[in-house]
């Protein structure tokens, strides 16, 4: 019967970690890709090199790599107006595209560690709940 | 010898080395005999377009608002229908009743969930316009099954003279089920009668399998949709994967071959068919090669515009210039840009008083105007 008991217990703390457990971040970015071939590639494209002028890259983008935060604004909010990529000027409109916050987190993760791109921050559905539009303006 | 080897070797150098550029190849005129005014402004994505009258018009934002535009002013329509926003989905095009001056009826395409599983589809509404707000709302279609995809809703609108409406949904993303099979929505063209029931005559009303609404099959992402005005045939363009853009002329129960034929290949750059045509499958009008992002679709029968006369108006949104086809005998005789690098064009149409109005993202409608 102890045991019994015992191995129940050890079961549900098992089945609590399994159902609780947060994504890893290579989980993350493995959901990112999938995210991104849906509803980023078509201006973005496959390699991250975007269309000088018309879209800005990911693959080497300083505006990525060095605010983390309005590019999630970007994708939570959408972006317009200009922005300045690697030295070239980006006067367009990209819409909100109606992802939830942990798809927005994975993209991120995506696009922040894949092509030559690395980053060491972790980003988590927490962390784009917690940002504003107001930090867009 | 020497000379020749070396061209040789260029020649077979450039075959290999990329994608050939589809004839005839885009022109930018030295000078141009046209300026342009902004009729509306502020507006990020004016997906959809339909005139009241000369200065009076509606317009779809696809983050779900409905503007009418009067004089240039704008004002946001209320009553509409719950839009699901996702991707490339929203409130999409719009469209007057052939007899709008006496019913004031209006249709509408718009991504939808409308409850059942997760995600969305593209439907098809009706509503009457009353001062600045819809009565009446009736769902006329609605694509199914849901799905969070965030590709290939369409999805444009346009009537023939004989009392129906056709609309366009794009594959969903899912090119694999929906395109080929007439028994699943997406990657169609749609035909119904004026109240959104189904004609007598579709071409598979006869198979019970089938959905009854089908008019065309075999379509990637159909984002603009016209009427000849001569031969009344519904014109289609729709964005094929990388390379292989395509407009199309629509034709009763006939099979438009994606994604079994096609001249474009995965963004990823890897092929999708070695297969160009299919002897059960219709060839495109035109394709283009490299992709234009073909969106919206107009003729110009005017005259207003010199040299213009039938020409076919396309918006380009990766290339950002709205594209002039001269169409000769069946056959695209020249392509040139109008408007170069004015920034993303979603929309082209002729108004009634016959000028054509461009829909150019993060801007506005544009107004073409003559000179000289």
């Amino acid at each position: 019967m102890k045991i019994l008991s015992l191995s129940y217990f050890l079961l549900l703390y098992a089945l609590s970690f399994y159902l609780f457990q947060e994504k890893t971040k290579a989980q993350s970015i493995k959901a990112g890709a999938e995210i991104y071939q849906d509803f980023c590639v078509q201006c973005h494209l496959a390699n991250g090199e975007g269309v000088s002028g018309v879209f800005p890259p990911l693959r080497a983008s300083d505006y990525l790599l060095n605010n983390i935060d309005l590019s999630i604004a970007g994708i939570k909010f959408g972006l317009k107006g200009k922005i300045v990529v690697n030295d070239e000027e980006y006067d367009g409109v990209m819409n909100n595209q109606g992802l939830d916050e942990e798809e927005i987190a994975d993209v991120m993760n995506y696009i922040l560690n894949h092509w030559d791109n690395s980053s060491e921050a972790f980003i988590t559905k927490e962390r784009v709940e917690q940002i504003q539009k107001s930090i867009l303006q | 010898m020497k000379r020749f080897l070396a061209l040789l070797f260029c020649n077979l150098f450039f075959t290999l080395g990329c994608a050939q550029e589809n004839t005839p190849a885009i022109e930018t005129p030295t000078s141009v005999n046209y300026s342009y005014e902004t009729i509306v402004g502020d507006i990020d994505i004016p997906w959809g377009m339909a005139f009241i009258d000369n200065n009076e018009l509606l317009v779809t934002e696809s983050s779900g608002i409905l503007y009418h535009v009067l004089n240039g002013k704008k004002t946001s329509i209320e009553g509409l229908p719950e839009i699901y926003v996702r991707g490339q989905g929203g409130l999409l095009d719009v469209a007057l009743h052939p007899d709008f001056t006496n019913n004031k009826i209006i249709y509408l395409t718009l991504a939808a969930t409308l409850g059942g599983e997760q995600g969305g589809n593209t439907s098809l509404y009706k509503a009457k316009l009353v001062d600045q707000h819809l009565e009446e709302v009736a769902l006329l279609y609605k694509a199914t099954p849901n799905t969070k995809k965030g590709q290939h809703f369409g999805s444009r609108i346009a009537f023939d003279d004989q009392g129906h409406v056709y609309f366009s949904v794009g594959d969903r993303g899912n090119r694999d089920e929906n395109p080929q099979d007439i028994t699943r929505d997406g990657g169609k063209i749609y035909r119904l009668n004026l109240d959104g029931s189904i004609p007598d005559d579709n071409p598979f009303v006869s198979n019970p399998e089938a959905k009854h609404a089908v008019f065309s099959y075999g379509h990637r992402n159909p984002q603009g949709m016209t009427v000849h005005p001569k031969t009344g045939a519904i014109w289609v363009n729709e964005h094929g994967p990388q390379g292989g853009d395509e407009i199309n002329e629509i034709r009763k129960g006939k099979n438009f071959g994606w994604p079994v034929i096609t001249y474009g290949i995965n963004y990823s750059g890897t092929p999708i068919t070695d297969k160009t045509s299919d002897p059960t499958m219709e060839q495109p009008f035109y394709y283009w090669v490299p992709s234009i992002a073909p969106s919206g679709m107009a003729f110009s029968t005017s005259g207003i515009y010199k040299d213009w006369q039938d020409n076919l108006f396309v918006g380009s949104l990766k290339f950002q210039y709205l594209e002039r086809l001269v169409i000769q005998e069946d056959k695209v005789v020249k392509r040139e840009k109008v408007l170069d690098k004015i920034g993303r064009v979603r929309n082209v149409k002729e108004g009634p008083d016959g000028f054509l109005y461009v829909a150019v993202e993060g801007k506005g409608i544009l107004k073409i105007i003559p000179q000289g």
